[in-house]
């Protein structure tokens, strides 16, 4: 692990998803990039162009590195998306160019 | 028929808000849209429902973090929308009216508005360094987001380096939460004794609460028991798929090397641009901040017709200058709609004007204190520069010298071309040229920035009104 909860009182809900295909416990408020973390998730995607394991890096919505693939749709930043329950999720490594640029 | 609004303001952390408050207050009826789910920006980031569902972490965020609620709470009132992205604002019509265009649960929406206050703040300055696109490499600010967004912390080995009032606030904050660094790996060089400590006074009569706050980090006793190496240089993160070590060389000129699981860099914070600079507004080149900042006039007004920024967005001065921003943007866009005259706007914002002044002589006291590094003659040939498009120093040495500017290195190199569309990447490009042409960074310019600032759907696209003729 390289994260963790700091797990003092909390009246936050949990709530559960999928990634790839285990269920992560997360908690009302989180943000799909923390949940992964506070689970030990540290990967978020892969670079398009060397394929190299990239996690998130500014956690503020400037870096996009943590672009996932949230609900099936592609270049979600996780650390913008709140987590919601049975919400589905999955590591970015397809080479996907965001539609910005087409 | 598209919406139209009186004042949209981009934004909701203190300036956004502040903003919000005083336009609500003298008449007019603001529109709020902030991409966070919450509202505080970063430094409140989620300090309503930290309040209520996590009440014991306020105890290690500090009372000036808790403080934060009482100016989201008052505005209350004022329509907001989180989780709204704005990617597009739209240049003036002949009348005046702009289209803001923002996605929002999949949806995309335009308002029409004759005044913008964009209050987008700051970003970390992004420095690149051997090796730190690694899994485990962070900012400073992004755990800090972490512990506040869920109490979410790292374990095993943390090194915190660079430097700023942000990395010592952190490391405050962590020895309060039980999380103890590894190291602090300081990299404000020595020898800026005189100069800070001639502005000290200054800085004491602007803001004499800031300055006697950060007094009272620097004697926080908490962080005694880490380990701290002073005057570093030469950072690299260095593993194979994910961090393992991090090395640098102390003030002696000694190379070190520590294991580590999570590094967060932090070399203070710059001006979010891309709002700014979508809307075309002139900007300069500050050289003690290393770092574009927008034109303003006195009220926040950019060179664009209508459009205002308050706080970090138009230079870096702190939240207690962004709330006074905040309500002197407001007063400026009232009386550009001319809802109040001049001599109003005059009497209320005289208060607020002398408070940013005092926040600028602090500002210059912490240029002396925390002087950017250089962003990129120091540069080895194969460190990345563009994070995206994995373009590295070396490739655009090899081009910088041939290029008009920033957008034609672009072309030929694809860096910045990425997701991030050059926020990681362009402050790094710009001195790069400069350095290799000889210009200064005014002269070789920016990145230009187009819509949509953020990726956008087909779906969201096809949900916009059509009619509004709004989309770029």
């Amino acid at each position: 692990m390289t994260f963790r909860r700091l797990g003092g009182p909390t009246r936050a809900p949990e709530v559960s998803f999928e990634f790839e295909g285990r269920t992560v416990v997360a908690r009302e408020g989180d943000s799909v990039a923390t949940a992964l973390l506070a689970s030990g998730i540290l990967q978020s995607r892969t670079a398009a162009v060397s394929g190299s394991a990239r996690a998130p890096f500014c956690l503020i919505g400037a870096c996009f590195e943590c672009l996932m693939e949230i609900d099936g749709q592609a270049n979600r930043q996780a650390c913008l998306a709140p987590v919601r329950e049975g919400m589905t999720v999955a590591r970015q490594t397809a080479v996907v160019e965001p539609e910005a640029e087409r | 028929m598209t919406e139209q609004r009186d004042l949209v303001i981009i934004g909701a952390g203190p300036a956004g808000l502040s903003c919000g408050i005083a336009a609500q207050a003298w008449g007019l009826e603001p529109l709020i849209l902030d991409e966070q789910p919450e509202p505080g920006g970063q430094i409140y980031r989620a300090v309503s429902r930290v309040t209520r569902d996590r009440p014991a972490d306020l105890g290690f965020l500090g009372a000036d973090y808790a403080a934060g609620r009482a100016l989201v709470d008052s505005a209350h009132g004022i329509e907001r929308r989180q989780g709204a992205t704005v990617w597009q604002i739209g240049p003036a019509n002949k009348q005046g009216w702009r289209d803001v265009v923002w996605s929002e649960g999949g949806r995309a929406t335009t308002v029409s508005t004759k005044a913008v206050v964009i209050a987008t703040g700051a970003l970390e300055r992004p420095v690149p360094m051997p090796g730190w696109t690694l899994p485990g490499v962070t900012t400073v600010g992004a755990l800090q987001s972490a512990l506040k967004q869920s109490g979410v912390v790292p374990e095993g080995r943390v090194v915190l380096a660079g430097s700023g009032p942000l990395l010592l606030l952190l490391a405050v904050q962590y020895a309060a939460a039980g999380v103890q660094p590894v190291a602090i790996v300081d990299t404000a060089p020595a020898g800026l004794g005189f100069r800070a400590l001639a502005r000290l006074p200054w800085a004491a009569v602007g803001d004499p609460w800031t300055v006697l706050w950060g007094l009272k980090l620097l004697r926080s006793r908490a962080t005694s028991s880490v380990p701290v190496w002073r005057h570093a240089s030469n950072l690299a993160a260095e593993g194979d798929g994910r961090l393992e070590r991090m090395t640098f060389t102390d003030g002696n000129g000694l190379a070190h090397s520590i294991e580590a699981d999570v590094l967060a860099v932090h070399e203070g914070v710059v001006p979010n641009p891309q709002l700014t600079r979508l809307v075309d507004a002139e900007h300069r080149w500050n050289a003690a901040q290393r770092c574009f900042e927008p034109v303003l006039g006195t009220w926040g007004e950019t060179t664009a017709r209508g459009v205002f920024v308050a706080g970090d967005g138009g230079g870096v001065l702190g939240s207690r200058a962004a709330v006074a921003g905040g309500r002197v943007a407001a007063a400026g866009a009232a009386c550009h709609l001319g809802r109040i005259v001049e001599a109003e706007r005059d009497g209320w914002t005289a208060t607020q004007l002398d408070k940013l002044t005092g926040e600028r002589w602090l500002r210059r006291f912490l240029d002396a204190v925390y002087p950017p590094p250089d962003g990129a003659g120091a540069l080895a040939d194969d460190v990345i520069v563009c994070r995206c498009e994995e373009v590295t120093a070396g490739e655009l040495r090899g081009s910088a010298s041939q290029v008009q500017g920033p957008n034609q290195l672009k072309a030929y190199t694809r860096c910045g071309m990425g997701a991030c569309q050059g926020r990681m990447c362009g402050l790094t490009v710009t001195e790069m040229i400069a350095a290799e042409r000889g210009l200064s960074p005014d002269e070789v310019g920016y990145y230009r920035v187009r819509a949509p600032i953020k990726p956008v759907t087909v779906d969201e696209l096809a949900s916009l009104d059509t009619s509004a003729d709004a989309t770029a």
